[in-house]
Order: C-alpha cells, then structure tokens, then sequence
C-alpha cells in the first residue's frame, strides 16, 4: 500500500508527497497583505503566465491540469475558458462568484478573508487566457471581512502595477471592481449574478445564449469559482503535470473540503481529490461527535447518504458521487447525528430553498416556495399522515427536472435521498404524531 | 406623485463618493451601481426610506419601482429601520444542528422581539438568516457586519450584556481550518504559529465565556 502510494496517482493527503497550495497561507497571520504573498512566491504565476506564455497556452495548461470547476457543477475550467470568442474590440469580462451561499460551504470565504491576493492573481491569469478587460469579484453580502479584505488588495494591486494598464509590461491591461451582494442563494446561479451585477433582479437567464457568447452587459463572459481561479495559480506555477499527478481518473488536483455538523474538528482541510469520506471525517476532523446516522457528501443541494462503511469509503471525486446518485457539489460534507429527525432536518432545508426561490418559473415557486414547506411544517407540527408523506414525495418527483435552474432540483434531491434512506423517520411521524428522534435541544453551554 | 422634499438628498453632500461608485462599472453598466448605493444609505440610516429609493432612482435613470423590484428580492436591504445591534440568526443545517434555533429562542425571550423586529429604543432588531458561510464554527450570529462564531449560550448572554452597555466586542476569529496547512505553513513563514481558529480553541481576543 505505501508502494503504490509511491508511485500512483496522489489519493490521500497522508501521501507524502502531497502538499498542501491553495490553503498554505491561510489562517497565518498578516497573509492577507501584498508584502506577505510577495515575499511568499506571490504574483509568480501571473509573472510566468504574462510573460512567458500565450493566452492559448495558459488555455491548454489548464485543460491539461483536468480542473474542473469548484463552484459544484464541475465543468472543466480550461474547456470553458475555449469557448470565449475571439477578440472584437468590445469588452471581455472574466467573473468570480464569489457568492458562496450553499449550506455546509465556506471554503471561498476563507481565501477572501486571508489570502485574497491569491484570487486576484487567478484573476489576472483567466484575464490573461481569455483576453479580458475587466473584471468582477461578486462576493455575498454578508461576507464582510473578505469584502473589506478584497478591495484592499485589489487597491494594494493596483498601486503596484499588477492592475491596470499593461501588467507586467505586457499587452493585458485589466482591473477588478468588487460588487457586494445582498443576501441571496440565486445569485449563485451564474445568469443570475450577472443580472444581480447589473443592478437587477436575480432571476436567472434563460440558456442559450451561453455567458461566453452574451454574458454581462451582453458581452463575452466567463465566470469562475473563487477555488477555480485559486487553483489555476498553481497550476501555471507548477504545471499541469503536477496538478494530474493528484486525485482519480475524471478528478484531479487539490480540493478544498469543508465539513460540519457534530464532529470533534469542524473546519476545512485541503486534500487531494479522490481521498475517501473517512479520511475526511475520521483522520481529519476527528470522527463523530455524537452518534452518526447519515452525512451529506457536498453540500444542502447534494442527496445523503447512510452512515455506511460501503459510503464513508467512497473516494470524493466527480465519478464516484455521481455513479452512487450523488454529486460532489461543493466538497462540503455535512454530519448528521442520529437524534436529528430527518423530517425535521429536511423542513430545515426546504426551508432554505423556499425562501431562496426567486419565483420566476412555476414548479419551484408553487412547489419549492409554498407546497414542500407547508407539508413538511404540518408533518412536524404533528398534524400530517400518511397521505401527506406520499404527497411530499409525489412532489419531489415531480418537480425534478421540470424547473427553469437548478435550485428546484437542488431542493427535492435530498428530498429524494431522505425518503430512499429514512422513509421510517416519515412514516413514524404520520403515525405517531411525534418525531421518532424528538432531541430538541442542540445548544452548547 | 408629489411629495415635499422633507429631508436633504443623501448624496447631495457625498458627490465624490458618489462618482467613485458609478465610476466601478463601465459606461453602459451605470444600473450596476444600485446595489452599492442602497449599501450607503442603509449603512448610514439604518433602512432604505422612499425619498432614498426615489433619489437612487434619479441619479441612476430609472424608475422607483425598479428600485424596489431590487431592494424587495434581496434579504439584507431593509425598509424599516434596523436597531443598533441588528442581530442576525443562521437558521440553516449546520448552525440548526449546534443549537440555532435554540439561541434564536433565547435572543426573543431575552430581548422581547422577534424575527423581523426592533425593540422600542431601537437597540435590538432580529433577523432569522439563511446559510452565513460559518458552518465549520457553528453556530453564527452576525451582529450589524461582523460574525460571532461558535455562540454557545454563555458567550451569547456575555454579548448580548455587552450591547445593552453600549460595546461590541472585538470579534474572536475562529477556524476549526486546516491544522497542518496553517502549521506547516507558519514554519514555512519563519512566523509563529498563528495563534487563531486551529481546531476547536478559545476565542483569542474579546472572547466571551
């Protein structure tokens, strides 16, 4: 086993020839300014990638790396750079979403908040692939710190010349506006951000046109997660070999995970793509804090699995999700300890998407926004049946596939997955009135 | 509509940041500064009333309504002044699962008000909030800008005592982040290693319990 290691693919952080990149700096403090990420190999990349190499380059070195994007659909990032048209004179936006907004996510917060050079230098190697003139850092809301933090760098950028006219004494010449956002899951969505970004509404756009052909204000546009443009500075710094050398077939690279809920070391840890949930939850975070009955592999909007060893051994990559009828989404595991009722955990969540549904299309705003919660709120209340349980679930299958974005689906797969693993949990509360877990009382001292 | 101007323009005298924000987006983007002009007047009166909306509107070219077309679908703009402290809840998953709702219970019992209210002297409103990005340090309550994380009971009674004094605490930044990478890198950096959020540690300033 420590032979293969040696030699295959890097699957688990405890190979030792893994390292730690995108996370390095993070938590240091003081790494959040231009003299730390300077004095620590920073602006290397965009330095290497302005001067030494073509745009068409730095597209092939990252399609060559195997990234595929971190936002959770998972697209490779170097194929949708390609798609951006040849150059025409008008202006070329490359977008960070910033908008980190799914439940059991927070991974990008991190790099706004302590290392957000890292971002802006990622920034300037996708501006560079793609010949863009501007570009736009959508962070929520919320994130306040990170917000503060950005825009200090990017002004720090600027005065040293890594923005603005002719980087580097090359031909790109680029800058970074940060847009706060204001508090909605949509704007994750990447038509949505632009039209939030343009002062509007965030109701999704109807696709085609694809961003790349009509983006913001109409122009060529690519958008990119903030762990996408983060990894693509390593991967012009130490080559798209080094990238591939880590995770499985159709995942490479580094990841960050994120895991919460009752576990002894909640938090986020950098590994490579392809290490198993156990390596996460047990060498990492320190395994279960209270009795574990299931956990959510990537995020609210990625469907559950049992607390099984055939799932906790599964490797966190694309392939492996998908083929178990799961998604790696986000990477942002979620524990779920066994006294949580499952009914009551879903109301938790459809919650969520019924307040995030922006209206716009029928099946999520009937059956997302007012009919999932209504059912399940009567379910906990102890007032439904048998019947409620099976409309629920009659709902849920419905709605799939029918709405106009992803966030209905979003909504009735773990919907979904809830009824596959734990449709007891449903029926003991149709019957009984009360939950089969009725614990309550979550709060620590 | 006619309505008296009861109040002086808000940006009247802000022209320089003012130009500073429309000048962020291109020509042909000048909507895209809505967001960030409904963030200062919130910022500054605590709530976005009509006659802003209505100057917004004027300085961008675009009609009222649009203006809270926009200002309705987000969360975080509000019509009604928030108090001083406006307290905001996670509600969602991971913070549900370390007692959120419990907190939100104890924040109404304890302040008289609930999700969507200011108290009388216009200290305290609450606001029940989707997924604060804080799932690793759960749970979080936002107080105005800032987070405080991994609230358990004592350290929220501390804070709130704290507000009823006038003070906001310094807040204490948890991790629960990468241990090796921040050591590793801490060694790397010839730094110390940094003294904050690795694994599950006690706040490291203005901490509460």
């Amino acid at each position: 086993m420590a032979d293969a290691s040696q030699t295959g693919p890097i699957v688990s952080r405890h190979d030792p020839r893994y390292e730690v990149s995108m996370y390095r700096y993070v938590g240091v403090d003081g790494a959040h300014t231009l003299d730390f990420y300077r004095s620590h190999g920073g602006y290397d990349a965009a330095r290497k990638a302005l001067t030494t190499m073509t745009p068409e380059q730095v597209v092939d070195e990252v399609k060559a790396s195997g990234l595929r994007g971190r936002g959770g659909a998972g697209f490779p990032t170097g194929v949708k750079w390609s798609f951006m048209p040849p150059p025409d004179g008008r202006p070329r936006y490359v977008l960070c979403n910033a908008d980190e907004s799914e439940p059991g996510s927070f991974k990008d917060r991190y790099i706004l908040e302590d290392d957000p050079h890292q971002l802006i230098e990622g920034m300037i190697i996708a501006a560079h692939a793609m010949r863009a003139t501007h570009g736009f850092i959508y962070v929520r809301g919320e994130y306040m710190l990170g917000i503060e933090r950005t825009v200090a760098a990017v002004e720090e950028a600027r005065s040293a010349g890594l923005l603005g006219e002719k980087i580097l004494g090359s031909e790109l010449s680029f800058d970074i506006t940060v847009h706060r956002g204001a508090g909605a899951y949509i704007c994750g969505e990447e038509t949505a951000l632009m039209n939030s970004l343009e002062g509007l509404r965030a109701n999704p756009r109807l696709k085609p046109p694809f961003p790349a052909a009509a983006g913001l204000y109409g122009m060529p546009t690519t958008i990119n997660n903030v762990e996408s443009l983060a990894s693509a500075v390593h991967i012009i710094n130490r080559g798209a070999a080094w990238f591939a050398s880590m995770g499985t077939e159709d995942s490479k690279g580094t990841k960050l995970y994120q895991i919460s809920g009752p576990v002894h070391r909640p938090g986020i840890y950098e590994m490579p793509m392809g290490a198993t949930f156990r390596e996460l939850i047990y060498d990492f975070a320190g395994g279960p804090s209270l009795e574990p009955k299931a956990f959510i592999p990537g995020g609210s909007s990625t469907p559950m699995f049992p607390w099984e060893d055939r799932f906790l051994d599964m490797n966190m990559d694309y392939g492996t999700l998908a083929k178990n009828g799961s998604m790696l989404g986000t990477g942002g595991v979620i524990v779920i300890p066994r006294d949580k009722d499952i009914v009551d955990l879903m109301f938790n969540l459809v919650r969520f998407y019924a307040h995030e549904s922006c209206g716009k299309c029928t099946p999520c705003r009937e059956g997302v926004a007012h009919w999932l919660p209504r059912l399940y709120q009567k379910l906990v209340e102890g007032l439904g049946t048998q019947e409620d349980v099976d409309l629920i679930e009659d709902l849920a299958n419905n709605i799939r596939g029918t709405a106009f974005c992803p966030l209905a689906d979003a909504c009735v797969m773990p919907v979904q997955a809830s009824f596959k693993w734990f449709r007891d949990e449903y029926e003991y509360l149709a019957e009984h009135k009360v939950p089969k877990y009725g614990k309550t009382d979550w709060w620590q001292a | 509509m006619i309505e008296l101007q009861t109040v002086a323009p808000f940006f009247a005298d802000k022209q320089e940041r003012l130009a500073e924000i429309l000048n962020r987006y291109p020509p042909q983007g000048r909507r895209s500064a809505l967001m960030p002009l409904l963030w200062e007047v919130q910022n500054a009166e605590l709530h976005v009333s009509e006659a802003r909306m209505q100057e917004i509107a004027d300085i961008l070219g675009i009609n009222v309504t649009e203006v809270k077309g926009v200002m309705s679908f987000y969360s975080t703009y509000h019509e009604h002044p928030l108090g001083r402290y406006h307290l905001q809840v996670c509600s969602t998953i991971s913070c549900s699962l370390a007692g959120a709702d419990q907190m939100y219970d104890y924040l109404v019992e304890e302040l008289g008000i609930v999700n969507g209210e200011r108290d009388a002297e216009g200290r305290f409103s609450i606001q029940k909030v989707e997924c604060l990005g804080s799932c690793g340090t759960a749970p979080v309550l936002q107080v105005n800008d800032t987070y405080y994380e991994r609230v358990g009971r004592s350290r929220c009674a501390h804070l709130i005592d704290a507000m009823r004094r006038g003070e906001l605490p310094a807040p204490w930044r948890e991790r629960g982040s990468d241990i090796a990478g921040a050591e590793k890198a801490a060694a790397a950096s010839g730094l110390g290693a940094s003294g904050e959020g690795q694994g599950r540690q006690g706040p490291t300033g203005g901490g509460a319990d």
